[in-house]
């Protein structure tokens, strides 16, 4: 199988994830998009690793892998508190920094 | 002696501290320290001339060395005091003519309750005329010079309550401030090409130095003297000053400080000698100053501003005598010494007149005053003697060897000089009788209720003392030419010139003219009856009592374009460089409002900008193959 075709993948996974985040006011399906998107980029870089037959991208996504799992946490922590001062967790509704 | 001549200006200058800090404790005697300060200062001024008379001629110069005053590598300047013969004689009119009119201060004040501070400010005057002549360099005699404008302006306005007075009192001071340009100007140009400003310096490096050079610093040095000695253009205030107490006419604006511009252009004869254009200026500021004067002091009905005038034509004179060089100079100061004395003399005299008619300044409501005040119409009329140049009075001596002199020369310079000098004579003797018949003669025009009355003889004494001096100093000083050899050292040896006409006609010419003056006066204003009103008159006679319209012609020419132009420079200055700076402001504010409208506060916008931005950089790296 050409390994192209899972950097094709990943790039309809980011548009996919993205749309998500742009599209949808509902905070927990925009993480998810982000969600999405992360991985889309993890499935990117294994890709390429592939194609040029180094480690180098493995290693990278293995990274990516941390980093997600703590921003997960930070993430649902921060809607949470969130919903707890607002009663909602739309992403239109806090808009305090409008100038 | 000689070194002790500090004393004269320390003495009155401690004098009028005291008088100043010690209050109304001093009211009591007050006037008494002002007198014995200016008296002592005389006495320490006479001791100094009879030391130096006893000296031969090419010692009679002293410097006195006080203290290190600006030490500089380039401007290292001393305080120091130049005794001289010039520098003694008006050490000698200041002192003796100053103390005569405290003394009659003390009694012409004597109802006004702050005579203390007049006194302290007679005695400020004395001691910054002492320092102007006494300094030995430029900047010394300007710290004098402003020293006498300050008192001339305190004096001016001693009477301030009164709005007009105290406007006089700033005119003076605002005219004298355009003349003190032209000796700050004269100052920085001797310390830039003439090494330096103290005298000794200045006349040293004289030769070394271009006409041109030498003709700026004595146009600059001409219009300072102009703003001191009221001369055209800067006569306009000396009419006013006439606000003043008369003692304070008597002493600064008739004797003593209107002289030193005369002073200062002698004082500077090496700088004049190189410039032989700025000496004609002289000579022609003069010429036509002292008849300027005269025609205003022809029509002027209050006594002391025909007296101001006469004061500004016969300093014209002196004028005109420093600017014909050697032959003059000698004169100047001579006619200046006769002047300081029968001027003096005539406004203690008017002051005299005042004093015992109700402080009444209008000749039309004098007349017939001889018989009620005999001292004060006998040495008044010595002094109008003196100053027509009647022989063998004073004036005579002085005012007709100018005369001569203004003849001497080449072209048609001696006949315009001479001529203005000549007409000038006549035009003095007509205005001087005028004022005098007036006043002394003809019938008596007192408003109702007047009782004229002689002075007390505390105003009389001094008055007499300058009347003999009006009468007979010309005499004393003329014999042999002492007082030319005398000045000799400083002005220097003048050759004989011949005058273009020879001397005996312009003396009867003289003596013609203003015998014909007083006859004129006589008919009009001696014989006939003068009317109480001033009559409907000529636009010459018009022009002349409205001061040749000087007022409307500096407001025209200065105040109104000054002010136009102050009002524009702060409308450029609103518009311009404010509208630049709040412009400035005013646009980045702009472009934050517009800016501002970016910060949507929605995450997801924001997160749009984000992802576009970066779909930009990728485009931009794989498309320019970065």
């Amino acid at each position: 199988m050409d390994p192209v075709n899972f950097v094709i993948l990943a790039s309809i996974l980011f548009a996919i994830g993205s749309a998500a985040v742009l599209l949808r006011r509902n905070a927990i399906v925009a993480f998810m998009g982000v969600e999405l998107m992360l991985n889309a980029a993890n499935l990117a870089l294994v890709a390429f690793a592939r194609i040029h037959g180094e480690i180098d991208g493995q290693v990278m996504a293995f990274f990516v892998m941390v980093v997600a799992a703590a921003e997960v946490v930070v993430g649902l922590a921060i809607i949470i508190a969130v919903f707890r001062a607002r009663q909602t967790i739309s992403l239109d509704e806090p808009a305090e920094l409008k100038g | 002696m000689l070194d002790l001549t500090w004393l004269l200006i320390a003495v009155p200058l401690a004098s009028s501290a005291v008088l100043l800090l010690a209050g109304r404790r001093a009211d009591s005697w007050g006037h008494w320290l002002g007198v014995a300060a200016s008296g002592s200062a005389f006495v320490v001024g006479l001791l100094a001339l009879i030391q130096m008379l006893g000296l031969d001629a090419e010692e009679r110069s002293h410097a006195v060395h006080l203290f290190s005053w600006i030490p500089g590598a380039e401007l290292n300047l001393d305080a120091g005091l130049l005794v001289d013969p010039l520098s003694l004689t008006f050490v000698m009119l200041v002192t003796f003519v100053g103390t005569l009119i405290h003394v009659y201060s003390v009694a012409y004040m004597e109802h006004d309750p702050n005579r203390r501070i007049f006194f302290a400010y007679l005695n400020l005057f004395v001691a910054a005329m002492l320092l102007l002549v006494l300094a030995d360099s430029y900047l010394l005699l300007f710290v004098g010079w402003e020293g006498v404008g300050l008192a001339s302006y305190l004096l001016i306005g001693f009477w301030n309550f009164k709005p007009e007075y105290a406007t006089a009192a700033k005119k003076a001071f605002v005219v004298n401030r355009i003349g003190d340009i032209g000796l700050i100007l004269a100052m920085g140009l001797m310390f830039a090409y003439l090494g330096g400003v103290d005298f000794e310096t200045v006349f040293a490096n004289v030769d070394g130095v271009s006409t041109a050079t030498l003709t700026a610093i004595g146009l600059t040095l001409l219009l300072a003297a102009c703003g001191k000695s009221a001369q055209f253009p800067l006569q306009s205030w000396l009419g006013d000053a006439m606000a003043g107490p008369t003692p304070v006419s008597a002493l600064i604006h008739a004797a003593t400080m209107v002289t030193a511009g005369v002073y200062l252009l002698v004082r500077s004869a090496p700088i004049l000698e190189g410039a032989p254009s700025a000496q004609t200026a002289i000579a022609a500021v003069g010429a036509f100053t002292l008849i300027l004067g005269a025609l205003i002091g022809m029509a002027k009905d209050d006594i002391k501003k025909a007296l101001a005038a006469s004061t500004m034509s016969q300093i014209g004179y002196m004028m005109l005598a420093a600017g014909l060089g050697p032959i003059g100079y000698a004169f100047a100061i001579f006619h200046l010494v006769t002047h300081g004395f029968f001027k003096a003399g005539m406004f203690l005299g008017a002051g005299s007149v005042m004093h015992g008619m109700g402080d009444q300044v209008d000749m039309r409501r004098f007349g017939a005053l001889r018989t009620a005040m005999v001292t004060t119409w006998v040495t008044f009329g010595l002094g109008w003697l003196a100053i027509l140049g009647i022989p063998p009075f004073s004036g005579f001596w002085s005012k007709d060897k100018i005369i001569e002199a203004a003849f001497v020369g080449e072209g048609a310079q001696p006949w315009i000089l001479g001529g203005a000098a000549l007409i000038g004579a006549g035009l003095t003797a007509f205005y001087m009788s005028r004022l005098f018949f007036m006043t002394f003669h003809g019938k008596a025009r007192w408003t109702d209720g007047q009782h004229p009355h002689e002075s007390p003889a505390l105003m009389t004494v001094p008055m007499i003392i300058l009347a003999v001096g009006s009468a007979f100093l010309g005499l004393f000083l003329a014999v042999g030419d002492r007082f030319s050899h005398w000045l000799e050292p400083v002005t220097g040896h003048a050759e004989h010139h011949e005058p273009v006409l020879p001397v005996p006609v312009l003396m009867a010419a003289t003596l013609i003219l203003v015998a014909l003056g007083v006859w004129v006066a006589w008919r009009k204003y001696g014989a006939a009856d003068v009317p109480e009103e001033a009559p409907a008159a000529s636009l010459a006679t018009i022009a002349a009592r409205n001061d040749m319209f000087q007022d409307s012609v500096n407001r025209a020419v200065f105040e109104r374009p000054g002010t136009h132009l102050t009002r524009t420079l702060v409308y450029a200055d609103a518009a311009v460089v404010d509208g630049a700076v709040n412009g400035g402001g005013e646009a980045w504010s702009k472009t934050g409002e517009v800016a501002r409208r970016l910060q949507t506060g929605q995450v997801r916008s924001y997160a749009a900008t984000m992802l576009v931005g970066l779909v930009i950089v990728i485009l931009v790296v794989v498309q320019g193959g970065l």
